[in-house]
């Protein structure tokens, strides 16, 4: 595998988040009874005409800028001819040699280092339908049935250029990508539903060389731990051929995620040939500065920028301030919390620990909570008031009933109780309770202790604080 | 000009899925020779400078609000499928072998 080095390109496809379709007023809304958002435009029938949706322009611009992608001013739709029965009109309009945006770059976080990855174009296009195939896959079932409610929604095309080096680079990329694009709302970005889908072309070269392999082009991967598993299989696969002395060839072929092997489809030679043409029911797109530079002025602060900036104005790790830049609704509570609250770490990991977990236990979301309740709860524990158990369940408390923690303490009674005077006279309950237990102790049994503490956490219905009570506990023992 | 077209046509001819007989072949061998012709004297005219056109109607592209209006019926909407079943529009199986160069593509 050393002596070559992987080259990979991607292809994304992702639906843009409009109501109606790109060309007509069709709805877009996903898992619609088959075949009844469709309409004579949609359905390719003779005469009807297509007219832009504005929204999906100001869509494709917003993420074409988010990723660093040069709007043209001009730009121009084609007809790109195949048979295909998912395509009504048997030509997809789409864009060939004049795209919306040209270039552009990505920068992610690979291991430990920051890589770029160059974009080669985005452009926009129609949906195709969507078939159901008979039978369990696309191999080997005698027919299909085709839903056209898909038909005709907004797609956008990213391609990357062939700068990424592995699998897991892919994927890294993927994740940053989906990010951007959910930042910037261009799209709902849903794999499970397809608005988002993701090929690949992969090639080897020998170690230093320049020129590129032949390619494999890898389809049907459904997530993006499939690219990663489907591009390090097909890497594997094609050094495998090379080592033996074989050659590489073009083709097409489908991850199998229940083989976990990547299967050849068909050959892809002579595939090509699309015969692209200026579509003549549409105009030239001509964008004005003024709409680009509005757009550009309203995109929201981007991952990137944000994990950046959270991870130096509050001193997060690199970790968790991916985490609260993948979640945004976690980084943006964290973010209110902190404007009354300056331990950011000690926040940052009770956001990402306890309250990440139980919000998943009540299903609620971090924007139904007040950040102030949790800043009075962290204060009643920083303060002394409240031990760290107490805290954990107050939290769980607060999730569910919305409750200030301040008040639960009071309702409950569960107030730390400390100082000597409160606990010795449980200690030395305890110790005369379980002399076994004391005499262990003395034989420097550590459990022992453990036990005691135990016992009187018990007893206080964990209101006491375990260190304070080794230490009394200790005294108690040594004073006998 | 006496180029022989009759590859040139068969390409074609499978691009579009069109079964022609040997004396149709031939017929559009000629005709495409014609055509040729036609775009070779077109192209002699001296086009330096000259912006490619793309359309030629000299106008803004017209946007539409997004607002989602009436489709078809599913009963119009399959009124001219060959096949159906279900809701659905029935065709025969993509993977077929003999279905020409462009099967399988997908968008």
């Amino acid at each position: 595998m050393n002596k070559y080095e992987v080259v990979i390109g991607l292809e994304i496809h992702l639906e843009l988040k409009t109501r109606s379709k790109l060309f007509c007023s069709c709805s877009t809304t996903f898992g619609q009874e088959p075949n009844t958002n469709c309409c004579p435009v949609c359905l390719g029938l003779p005469g009807s005409l297509p007219v832009f949706n504005r929204r999906a322009i100001e869509l494709a611009v917003t993420a074409a800028l988010a990723l660093n992608s040069k709007v043209q001013l001009r730009s121009r739709f084609d007809r790109k001819n195949y048979f295909y029965p998912d395509l009504p009109k048997a030509y997809q309009v789409s864009q060939y040699d004049q795209p919306l945006a040209r270039g552009g770059f990505m920068e992610i976080e690979s291991g430990e280092s920051e890589r770029i990855i160059n974009l080669e174009r985005v452009h926009l296009e129609e949906e195709a339908g969507k078939l159901v195939h008979a039978g369990n896959s696309i191999m080997g079932s005698a027919y299909s049935l085709v839903d056209y409610n898909r038909a005709g929604i907004p797609l956008l095309e990213i391609v990357t250029a062939p700068d990424i080096k592995s699998g897991q680079e892919a994927r890294a990329f993927l994740e940053d990508l989906r990010s951007i694009l959910l930042y910037s709302g261009a799209s709902d970005c849903k794999m499970e539903e397809g608005s988002l889908r993701c090929d690949a072309n992969i090639s080897l070269r020998p170690q230093g060389s320049e020129k590129l392999g032949t390619k494999a082009e890898v389809k049907n991967m459904n997530s993006f731990r499939s690219v990663e598993l489907a591009l390090n299989y097909e890497a594997e696969r094609q050094a495998e051929v090379l080592s033996a002395g074989g050659t590489i060839t073009q083709e097409t072929c489908h991850w199998d995620e229940e083989a976990k092997k990547t299967i050849p489809l068909r050959s892809k030679e002579g595939s090509s040939d699309y015969r692209y043409f200026p579509e003549p029911d549409l105009l030239p797109l001509v964008l004005e500065p003024a709409f680009i530079d509005n757009i550009y002025a309203s995109l929201p602060e981007l991952p990137a920028v944000r994990r950046k900036r959270l991870k130096e104005k509050y001193d997060l790790s690199a970790a968790t301030a991916a985490q609260f830049t993948v979640n945004r609704a976690l980084g943006d509570f964290f973010e209110t919390a902190a404007q009354d609250y300056d331990r950011y770490n000690n926040l940052a990991n009770w956001i990402q620990g306890d309250l990440q977990y139980q919000l998943r236990e009540s299903g609620k979301e971090a924007d139904d909570l007040d950040a102030k309740k949790l800043i009075e709860l962290l204060e009643l524990l920083d303060q002394g008031e409240i031990n760290r158990p107490v805290a954990k369940e107050l939290l769980t408390e607060m999730v569910n009933s919305g409750k200030s923690p301040k008040k639960l303490v009071k309702e409950k009674g569960l107030g730390r109780i400390s100082g000597d005077e409160k606990l010795r006279p449980l200690v030395d309950q305890v110790i005369s309770e379980n002399p076994d237990a004391v005499e262990n102790y003395l034989k420097g049994k550590d459990k022992a202790l453990a036990f005691l503490v135990g016992k009187i956490m018990a007893m206080t219905k964990g209101r006491a604080d375990p260190a304070e009570l080794n230490k009394i506990i200790k005294e108690r023992i040594s004073n006998k | 000009m006496s180029i022989d077209f009759s590859k040139e046509v068969d390409y074609v001819a499978r691009l579009a899925r069109l079964k022609l007989k040997p004396e149709e072949k031939e017929i559009m061998a000629g005709q495409l020779s014609d055509i040729l012709d036609t775009a070779r004297k077109v192209q002699e005219i001296d086009t330096t400078g000259v912006e490619p056109t793309s359309h030629v109607i000299d106008l803004p592209t017209v946007l539409r609000d997004d607002e989602t209006g009436s489709s078809l019926t599913l009963s119009r909407v399959l009124q001219n499928a060959p096949r159906r079943q279900q809701d659905y529009f029935k065709v025969p199986s993509i993977t077929a072998k003999d279905n020409g160069i462009n099967a399988g593509e997908e968008a």
